[in-house]
C-alpha cells in the first residue's frame, strides 16, 4: 500500500459561527489528477488554505507522502514539495516575467540568504527561469513587465512558478478561470504535459476541461464531502446533480 | 551595470572627495559632514521602508542607544575603538531584541509597536538623569583617533565621515541587488505568495531589520563623534519622523532617493531656520505635502519628467510610465 | 501616613486609567473601523487641554469648557479626515504618515499660540477641597474625573451595542466591504467616527488639565500610552480599551511614583509579554 500523496483527515475549520470545512477526509494517491468540484461557497478554497498553512486548522489532519503539516509554517510545506496557485493572481506586476520566476526558484534555492552577491549575476538561475518561461510558451515575454501582459499569459506565468518548484504535489485553483477558449486549451495542453511525478488536486468550474482532465473527483458542498469516486461515478450519482440543482 | 550609470558614478564620487576644496567655508564643510550622517540614517531606515515596505517610527532609538553607550564607554575609560564597537553591538543586539517584538504584528501594528519603543528609549534617556544627564545630556570628551588620525577639523571629520559612508552605501547598494534583497522586496508586495514560493517572510524582514538597526547604530555613533554631545532631542519622535521624511522625500524605492532627501531636509533646516521659527510646522506640511502629492519622491519623479522632456525632444510620443525601467 | 500614600496613588491612577480611556477608546474606534493608527491622537488630548485653558481664562463654565473645547478638537479631526485622509483612501502607510505630519503642526501652532511654559488648568472651585471619609482624605476631583470615564465607558458600550450606529459601527469593523455592500454609508460613519474619537480625546484633554496640566510635549507624552493600551487591549475591542487603559494607568503612576526613572521602562515589560503571548492583545478583534 503506497504512502498516498496527499492525506486529509476529519479536517475542520470554523469562522466565528459559521463551519467552512466540517470533517472533510480525502486521499490522493501519488500521480493522480484529483479534481475538487462544489457550488460557491462550498469550501474548496478554504480547503486549499487549510493544506497550505495559509490558514490554521481547528482539527484534523493534513499529511504529505506521510508527512504531517498541522503546525508546520507554510513555507516548511513548501520545502516538503507543496506547491499552489491561485484563484486570484498574485504575481509581482512591476517585475519582468523571469523575475517573478527567479523569485519562485530562489524560494528552494539557499542562495535567498545571501545579501551581497549581485542576483543577476546568477545566469544558471535565470536560464533555469527562461527554460520554464519556454515551457508554458512564455519564452519570448520573458523580458516584459507582468503589468504589461495578457490575462492569458499570467495565467500561464502562474503555472510556470509552480512549475519551477518542481513540486511533488500541485494544488491549482480554478486556473482556468477567466481564460478563453482557445487559451483555455493551451493551459490544458500544458496540464497535459505535466509529468506523473507531479500528484496534481484542481478546483474548477469549466466542466468540459475540467472533467476530461481529472480521474478522480471530490464533490464539496458547504464545507462537506459529497460525493467522492472515478469520473464516471461522480458523474453518474444523483447527489452531485442535487448539489448543483439546489437541494 | 551601464557605462552612463559607472560615469555618473564617478563623477558624484569625485564631486563628494572635493567637496572640503571647493568648499572652502569650514561651517559648509560640517554640514556636508551632517549631510552624509543623516543620509546614512536615512538609507539605513529604507532598508526597511523602501526594500521591505515596513515603516519604523522608532528608528531613532539606534542612534541613540548606540550614542550613549559610546559616550558612556568613552567616559568609563574604555578606549575608543572598543568604546565604539561596544555602542554598535549593544545597540544591534538592541534591534535584535525589538525587532521579534515589532514583528508579531506586521502592517499597522509595526508601525504602532515600533512607535512606541522609540518613544520608550526615549522616555528612559529622559528621565534617567544619573545615566543620560535626562534633558541636559551628555558630553563626549573629545573626537577620538580612529587609527591615528586626527579627525578634530572639518576637513578631516568630512573625509573620515565620508569614508564610512561610502563603506556603508556600497553594502546596501549591494544589499538591494542581492537575492536576500529580491527575497525582501518580494516580501515587500506579495508576503503570501512568497511564504507559498517556500521564502521566511519573518526571517527575512528580521534580519532586515537587524541590518537597518546596525547601519542606524553606526551613524549614531558618527553622530556622537560630530556633536561631541547627546540629548534626547536626537532620539525623539521628531528625529524618527524626519529621517523617514528623508526618505520618502526623496524616493524611498531607489538608493539614491534617501541621500537626496536627507540633503534637502539637513539644508534646508539649517538654512531656513535662521529665518523661520516654525520648523517644526514646516516640516509637518511637507510631510503632508509630499505624502499627498509626491507619493514616490522626488527621485523617480524628476527621472521621469526627464525621460519625458528627452523623448518630446527626440520627437517621439512619449512613453508610458509603466514601461520606465525600475530607477537603479 | 502609608494608607494615605497608597491612597493618592490609587486614585491617581485610576483618574489617569479614566483619561487614558477617553484618549484610547477614540483611538481604538478610529483604528478598528478604518484601520488607520491616528498619529495625531496625542496631539488632539493636548490641542484639548489648551482650548480648555483658553475658555476657562474666558471665564467659561468648567463643564461647559470641556465640551466645547472637546467638540473644538473634534472639528479639527474632521477637517483632517475629509481634506487629507480621504485623498488618501487605500494607500494605509500614506495615511498614518499624514496624521504624524498633522501632529507636528498641531504641536508646533501650540508652542507659537500659547508658548512654552506649562498652562495649568483650574478644577472647578467646588471640586477642591479634598473628600474627607474614614479619616482619610480623598482628592475629589480624581474621582470625579473617574466617574466620568466611567459614565463615558457605559455610553460608548450603549452607543455601540445598543443603537443603529453602533450596529454599523460594529459591522464596519468587522468588515468594511461587506458593510459597504449592504448599504452602509461607509464614508460618512467615517467621519463620524473621526469626529467621536477626536472629541473624546479633546473632552480627555479638558478634563486632564487640572492633573496634568497643558504644557508642549503634552502629546508625545500620551501618544504613546494610547499605543501601549491599544497594543494591550486589543485594537478595536472597547472592553480592551476600558481594561488595558487602567492597567496602564496603575503601571505608569505606580511606576513614576516608586521609580521615576525607570518609569516608561515599567510599561515595557507588560507590553513586552503581550506581544509575545497574545499578539492579538487581550480582548483583539481586529488583526493588526
Amino acid at each position: 500500500m503506497t504512502t498516498p500523496a496527499l492525506e486529509v483527515a476529519h479536517l475542520s475549520k470554523r469562522f466565528g459561527g459559521l463551519p467552512a470545512t466540517k470533517d472533510v477526509s480525502l486521499s490522493v494517491a501519488p500521480g493522480e489528477r484529483r479534481l475538487i468540484i462544489g457550488p460557491n461557497g462550498a469550501g474548496k478554497t478554504t480547503l486549499f488554505n487549510l493544506i497550505t498553512g495559509d490558514l490554521s486548522a481547528d482539527a484534523g489532519s493534513v499529511r504529505l507522502f506521510g508527512q504531517e503539516l498541522i503546525g508546520m509554517p507554510t513555507q516548511r510545506r513548501v520545502h516538503l514539495g507543496l506547491a499552489r496557485t491561485y484563484q486570484i493572481l498574485t504575481l509581482f506586476p512591476r517585475e519582468r516575467l523571469v523575475h517573478n520566476v527567479v523569485l519562485s526558484l530562489l524560494g528552494l534555492d539557499r542562495r535567498r540568504w545571501n545579501p551581497w552577491a549581485i542576483l543577476t549575476a546568477s545566469r544558471d538561475l535565470y536560464a533555469n527561469a527562461r527554460a520554464f518561461l519556454e515551457r508554458v510558451g512564455l519564452g519570448e515575454a520573458a523580458e516584459r513587465i507582468v503589468a504589461e501582459t495578457s490575462y492569458g499569459e499570467r495565467r500561464r506565468l502562474e503555472l510556470a512558478m509552480a512549475l519551477a518548484q518542481k513540486p511533488k504535489l500541485l494544488l491549482l485553483d480554478e486556473p482556468l478561470a477567466g481564460l478563453s477558449q482557445p487559451e483555455r486549451q493551451t493551459v490544458r495542453g500544458l496540464l497535459d504535459a505535466i509529468p506523473r511525478e507531479v500528484t496534481i488536486v484542481m478546483i474548477e468550474h469549466d466542466m468540459d476541461t475540467a472533467l476530461a482532465f481529472a480521474e478522480r473527483i471530490t464533490v464539496l458542498h458547504y464545507g462537506e464531502v459529497i460525493v467522492e469516486g472515478t469520473r464516471a461515478e461522480v458523474v453518474a450519482d444523483p447527489r452531485t446533480r442535487e448539489v448543483y440543482l439546489g437541494d | 551595470m551601464t557605462r552612463r550609470a559607472a560615469a555618473a558614478l564617478a563623477l558624484c564620487a569625485l564631486a563628494l572627495l572635493a567637496v572640503p576644496w571647493v568648499i572652502g567655508n569650514e561651517f559648509y564643510v560640517n554640514m556636508a559632514s551632517q549631510v552624509l550622517i543623516y543620509a546614512l540614517f536615512a538609507l539605513s531606515i529604507n532598508m526597511l521602508l523602501g526594500y521591505g515596505g515596513m515603516v519604523s517610527l522608532g528608528h531613532a532609538a539606534y542612534l541613540g542607544i548606540a550614542g550613549y553607550a559610546c559616550i558612556l564607554a568613552t567616559t568609563a575609560g574604555y578606549d575608543q575603538l572598543t568604546a565604539a564597537v561596544f555602542a554598535v553591538a549593544l545597540s544591534t543586539a538592541a534591534a535584535a531584541f525589538f525587532g521579534v517584538l515589532s514583528l508579531r504584528a506586521p502592517g499597522l501594528g509595526f508601525i504602532m509597536i515600533t512607535l512606541a519603543l522609540g518613544q520608550i528609549v526615549w522616555g528612559v534617556a529622559y528621565r534617567a538623569n544619573d545615566l543620560t544627564g535626562g534633558d541636559n545630556g551628555i558630553r563626549h570628551p573629545a573626537r577620538p583617533m580612529p587609527f591615528g588620525f586626527n579627525i578634530s577639523d572639518a576637513s578631516s571629520f568630512y573625509y573620515f565621515t565620508l569614508v564610512v559612508f561610502l563603506l556603508a552605501l556600497f553594502f546596501i547598494w549591494r544589499f538591494g541587488r542581492s537575492p536576500f534583497g529580491a527575497s525582501l522586496k518580494g516580501a515587500r508586495d506579495q508576503p503570501r505568495r512568497m511564504r507559498m514560493l517556500g521564502h521566511n517572510v519573518w526571517l527575512v524582514r528580521w534580519i532586515t531589520f537587524v541590518m537597518a538597526g546596525f547601519w542606524a547604530s553606526v551613524a549614531g555613533v558618527l553622530y556622537v563623534y560630530y556633536n561631541l554631545f547627546l540629548s534626547p532631542h536626537a532620539i525623539s519622535l521628531q528625529q524618527s519622523a524626519e529621517i523617514l521624511l528623508m526618505a520618502i522625500l526623496g524616493g524611498a524605492s531607489t538608493l539614491s532617493g534617501p541621500i537626496v532627501g536627507a540633503a534637502i531636509i539637513t539644508l534646508v533646516k539649517n538654512v531656513v531656520s535662521t529665518y523661520v521659527e516654525r520648523w517644526n510646522t514646516l516640516l509637518g506640511v511637507i510631510f503632508v505635502v509630499v505624502i499627498v502629492f509626491m507619493p514616490y519622491g522626488l527621485v523617480p519623479g524628476c527621472a521621469q519628467a526627464w525621460q519625458r522632456l528627452r523623448n518630446r525632444i527626440k520627437g517621439r510620443k512619449a512613453v508610458s510610465p509603466a514601461a520606465s525601467e525600475p530607477a537603479q | 501616613m502609608q494608607w494615605q500614600f497608597w491612597i493618592i496613588q490609587t486614585l491617581n491612577s485610576v483618574a489617569f486609567g479614566g483619561l487614558l480611556f477617553l484618549l484610547s477608546s477614540g483611538f481604538s474606534l478610529i483604528f478598528g473601523l478604518m484601520r488607520i493608527p491616528n498619529l495625531a491622537h496625542g496631539a488632539f488630548f493636548m490641542l484639548g487641554a489648551y482650548f480648555g485653558f483658553t475658555l476657562l481664562q474666558l471665564k467659561l463654565q468648567f463643564w461647559l469648557a470641556a465640551l466645547v473645547g472637546g467638540l473644538g478638537v473634534g472639528l479639527i479631526g474632521i477637517v483632517m479626515e475629509r481634506f487629507v485622509l480621504r485623498r488618501l483612501a487605500g494607500n494605509e502607510q500614506g495615511q498614518v504618515l499624514v496624521t504624524l505630519g498633522v501632529s507636528f503642526i498641531i504641536a508646533d501652532i501650540c508652542l507659537l499660540v500659547w508658548s512654552g511654559d506649562p498652562m495649568p488648568l483650574p478644577a472647578p472651585q467646588a471640586l477642591r477641597p479634598p473628600l474627607r471619609f474614614a479619616g482619610f482624605a480623598f482628592p475629589t476631583y480624581r474621582l470625579v474625573v473617574l466617574a466620568i470615564a466611567l459614565a463615558a465607558a457605559m455610553a460608548l458600550y450603549l452607543l455601540m451595542e445598543r443603537t443603529r450606529l453602533g450596529a454599523m459601527i460594529r459591522a464596519g469593523v468587522d468588515d468594511t466591504e461587506m458593510a459597504r455592500g449592504v448599504g452602509i454609508p461607509v464614508s460618512r460613519l467615517f467621519t463620524t467616527v473621526f469626529l467621536l474619537g477626536a472629541t473624546l480625546a479633546g473632552v480627555g484633554g479638558v478634563l486632564g488639565g487640572p492633573i496634568l496640566n497643558a504644557y508642549p510635549g503634552l502629546d508625545t507624552d500620551m501618544l504613546p500610552l494610547a499605543l501601549i493600551v491599544v497594543i494591550l487591549g486589543g485594537a478595536g475591542s472597547l472592553l480592551g480599551a476600558f481594561v488595558g487603559s487602567f492597567i496602564v494607568g496603575f503601571i505608569y503612576n505606580f511606576g513614576i511614583a516608586l521609580v521615576p526613572d525607570l518609569a516608561y521602562f515599567v510599561l515595557f515589560l507588560p507590553m513586552v509579554l503581550v506581544l509575545v503571548f497574545l499578539p492579538q492583545g487581550l480582548f483583539g478583534r481586529v488583526q493588526i
